[in-house]
């Protein structure tokens, strides 16, 4: 087989949370002369290892807070992994999230500039490829508006567009395709298929079960940051739709 | 590093962009208006203090200008870079971006203000019959310390911020003192020769005695006082780089 092109080994990440966000520096003397300043730091995911090759379309699947979008974070080397490593052959362009990281003040055109240029594209690649990112958005008439004039189905069209007109080697879309109306998801989902037959490798994060089903081959269940199956989709998604009528894990095999 | 410079170029040009279409909101009247205030501020000053408190210097207002000049740029620079890291956690918390880009660019603005503003510095010193001399051109020295002072602070700053989000206010009034001694509006003459060295452990006013020395006095400062100018800006870039290195990823627990 050839190389993979994400290789994510026995990966760990440990999050801290507590007293440390919004605080003052007032609050954080008082409490820590109190001694009532708390800091935890919890394993939000916990040695997951999974290799993708080319063409592959990884699915996501686990309930809230299983530590999905923080394995994402890991991949698009937002965060660094505690243990472990992570590989990636390519170039990403990740959504995280709907239309976060866009500017409510600047119009759409700006808007995509800016975006390509945080995803490492030159301006000359953006010049050639704006054109069919505002084609498929189909927002012509709104592309002057300022963005915070844009519905949120409008913010995640042109999000998805962007992303994938880019031609990334790796495409990450966490949550992104749940939204828009029903004849754009279709357009995103051959669009999306186009992307993978060209041997690009994805990752779906999706509550909708359906969806993973119908679209990858490969998926990944995490639960509080465990992973409790990585594989077949057929075989996974019936475990998890088991899981999700029981409550009850499967047994480790 | 270069190699980094070059490909980043394009975003940075992009947030520069954005950052004056934000601060602009795509006015002429905006951008008048960063001319304007200084101008007004100066005016104000040099009614109190020449009509009030009756200051005879020989080409006060001018005294005065290089003080509000170089400190306007510094407070400026500091404040809107000490907020630039937490007003884009929205897009470093999502994308994998450069963290110092987003104060680099915001830098950009208060620089062509302070730009501006030099001109209009030039300007009265025409109108004042002050002499202008090749020795000018030195006071590029000083302006590249500051910039790179400022930036060196506005990394600082900014990492703080993103901790403590009080920072602001205890900021506001640490300026206020290090404006009072930066010696704008009086001269120091007066003091002992010990007191006025203790002067020199403020940065600003090292230069903004480095422009009154070309621009009033047309001398050219002693090789030590080149040293200390460049030390107090390395020194601040340095501190705040190791933080921003040391603190990469951990700025995300903060948001």
């Amino acid at each position: 087989m050839s190389k993979p092109i994400i290789e994510v080994k026995n990966v760990s990440i440990k999050y801290v949370i507590g007293d440390l966000r919004n605080i003052g520096l007032k609050e954080f003397v008082m409490k820590k002369l109190t001694r009532n300043y708390q800091v935890k730091s919890f394993v939000a995911v916990d040695s997951v290892s999974f290799s993708l090759y080319q063409g592959d379309m990884l699915g996501i699947v686990g309930t809230n807070g299983a530590g999905k979008s923080t394995l994402l974070k890991a991949i698009t080397q937002i965060m660094v992994p505690t243990n472990g490593s992570v590989k990636v052959n390519g170039k990403i362009a990740a959504l995280l999230e709907l239309g976060s990281g866009f500017d409510g003040d600047l119009n759409l055109k700006e808007n995509a500039y800016l975006r390509g240029a945080m995803l490492g594209y030159t301006r000359k690649f953006m010049d050639e490829k704006y054109p069919d990112i505002l084609a498929f958005s189909e927002l012509q008439e709104f592309e002057q508006r300022p963005f915070k004039q844009l519905s949120s189905g409008m913010k995640s069209r042109i999000a998805f567009s962007i992303a994938s007109m880019m031609e990334p080697e790796i495409l990450i879309l966490d949550e992104v395709l749940s939204v828009g109306d029903g004849a754009f998801r279709e357009k995103s989902e051959a669009k999306m298929r186009e992307i993978i037959e060209k041997g690009k490798v994805t990752i779906l994060v999706s509550h909708s079960i359906a969806q993973v089903r119908r679209m990858c081959n490969k998926v990944l269940w995490l639960d509080h940051g465990k992973q409790i199956a990585f594989g077949d989709t057929a075989e996974i998604c019936d475990m998890y739709e088991e899981f999700l009528k029981t409550k009850k894990l499967p047994e480790k095999k | 590093m270069l190699q980094k410079l070059k490909q980043n170029r394009f975003l940075f040009e992009e947030l520069v962009k954005r950052d004056f279409t934000k601060k602009y909101k795509r006015t002429v009247l905006g951008m008048l208006w960063s001319v304007l205030g200084p101008l007004m501020t100066l005016g104000v000053m040099a009614l109190v203090f020449t009509k009030f408190f009756g200051r005879t210097m020989d080409h006060y207002i001018i005294y005065l200008f290089c003080g509000n000049l170089l400190f306007s740029y510094f407070r400026e620079s500091t404040n809107t870079g000490m907020t630039a890291l937490y007003n884009n956690a929205g897009i470093f918390s999502k994308v994998n971006v450069p963290k110092y880009m987003f104060l680099l660019s915001i830098n950009v603005s208060s620089l062509i203000n302070f730009g501006i503003n030099l001109l209009m510095l030039f300007l009265f010193c025409a109108i004042d019959g002050v002499a202008f001399t090749w020795k000018f051109i030195l006071l590029l020295y000083p302006i590249g310390c500051l910039v790179v002072f400022n930036l060196g602070m506005g990394l600082i700053l900014s990492a703080m911020y993103i901790m403590f989000r009080d920072m602001k206010y205890l900021y506001d009034v640490f300026t206020m003192l290090l404006m009072y001694v930066s010696a704008i509006f009086y001269s120091i003459d007066a003091y002992s020769q010990q007191t006025q060295y203790l002067f020199y452990l403020n940065p600003i006013y090292v230069y903004i005695r480095y422009f009154r020395k070309i621009i009033l006095e047309g001398d050219i400062p002693q090789l030590s006082f080149h040293l200390l100018a460049a030390a107090y800006a390395l020194v601040a870039l340095a501190i705040g780089a190791l933080i921003y290195k040391k603190k990469n990823y951990k700025f995300l627990y903060y948001i």
